[in-house]
């Protein structure tokens, strides 16, 4: 296969496209592409302060190098989940990645922080631990940016996340789910403005992005993530895909110009009245935080775990 | 070639020379979720690899909260 747009040997080709790339060609699709969705859903200007939350695998890392090669200020957030030599691994990954390229990395530690890691909780209380770990991540996120004073928080979610996000979405008929997925959500009182500038690369793509730069991501999958419903809904789509190529991103972009819209109306109905967290002052429709009262229950039941080292 | 697996990371012998979209067939791999890796480097679906070639399928989907 030669690179479509200079002819040289391709590394990669991409069905949806009906293109491949050489390396040097590759990298610059991959940029032209954030910028492009940077630009098409408004998410931030060159003067803004970006906080990119990192989780030491290929997305997230992929994201901050771009968002900076683009030259945008761009610091990243890492949080340590205390999932055993996983997240040992990824916070090694993610501290070596920062180092080498200069980049401020700031970091939360779960266990040291706040008391208790996501084993813990996954087994403490009925949720799953996907369900604790991403209530406990997007608290996080959300206050680093919020406390940071930073513009906006930007994640490493990619079209095949947000593709099975809307599948998921769409099976369930989901009004309010619907209504708030989108690329960029405003910032609200006590809400950091979030955007995801990933949407339109694959997550194959962002793979190769790393491979291309030596970009030293985390492979391993995390040991928690079997049998999360999002790969099932990873799983439909990529079969889809390779029948039809496209049919991804189609999906998912026709959603965001067509469908998004009528759904609006339903996320900012089912969000009601807000009002302070009496722990943390995070915004709530009670009057506890969803992450305080988890971390209440967690760490009630488990004392020895307070203060505890990543 | 020796064709490395991962998550877990395992390793197979296949007889070459043989087209890298061949192998992902034979091995029941959708093209959508892996990158192909020949001796270190990342390469296309249509690259035939020679019998002494070390071949990683590396898989690129992440599970998790969303
Ligand atoms: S797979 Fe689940 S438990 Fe593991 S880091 Fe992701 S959200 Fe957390
Ligand atoms: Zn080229
Ligand atoms: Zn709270």
């Amino acid at each position: 296969m030669k690179c479509r747009r200079c002819k040289a040997p391709a590394v990669i080709d991409i069905r949806r496209h009906n293109a491949a790339f050489c390396r040097d060609c590759f990298l610059h699709h991959c940029k032209e592409q954030v910028k492009k969705a940077i630009d098409e859903f408004k998410m931030f200007g060159p003067d803004d302060n970006i906080l990119v939350a990192v989780s030491g695998g290929k997305d997230s890392l992929a994201l901050w190098h771009i968002l900076s090669e683009l030259g945008y200020r761009a610091d990243g957030l890492y949080i340590g989940l205390g999932i055993g030599d996983y997240s040992d691994e990824s916070g090694v990954r993610t501290r070596a990645f920062a180092q080498a390229h200069g980049y401020t990395l700031v970091e939360v530690s779960l266990p040291s922080d706040y008391g208790y890691d996501i084993p813990t909780a996954a087994s403490r209380t009925n949720r799953a631990p996907c369900s604790s770990c991403g209530l406990s991540k997007r608290h996080l996120f959300n206050k680093a940016a919020l406390d940071g004073g930073y513009d906006v928080l930007a994640t490493g979610h990619n079209l095949d996340d947000e593709a099975a996000v809307l599948l998921g979405n769409v099976l369930h008929w989901e009004p309010g789910y619907l209504g708030r997925q989108y690329p960029v959500l405003p910032a609200a009182d006590g809400f950091a403005k979030k955007v995801k500038p990933l949407v339109k690369m694959g997550e194959r793509e962002m793979a190769a992005y790393c491979v291309l730069l030596d970009i030293d991501y985390q492979v391993e999958e995390c040991p928690m993530a079997e049998g999360n419903r999002h790969l099932g809904y990873k799983e439909v789509l990529n079969s889809l895909e390779q029948r039809s190529p496209g049919a991804k991103a189609a999906f998912l972009s026709s959603f965001f110009s067509r469908g998004h819209d009528h759904f609006k109306d339903a996320a900012h109905v089912e969000k009601g009245e807000l009002n302070s967290c009496d722990e943390c002052g995070s915004p709530t429709t009670g009057t506890r935080c969803a992450f305080c009262a988890l971390r209440n229950r967690v760490i009630s039941e488990t004392p020895v775990s307070i203060g505890r080292k990543d | 070639m020796k064709v490395i697996l991962r998550n877990p990371r395992r390793e197979i012998e296949i007889q070459g020379p043989m087209v890298a979209d061949s192998l992902l067939r034979r091995l029941e791999i959708n093209p959508e979720t892996v990158l192909i890796i020949c001796n270190g480097t990342l390469v296309p679906r249509d690259t035939r690899f020679s019998d002494d070639d070390e071949i990683e399928l590396r898989p690129v989907i992440s599970g998790g909260a969303l």
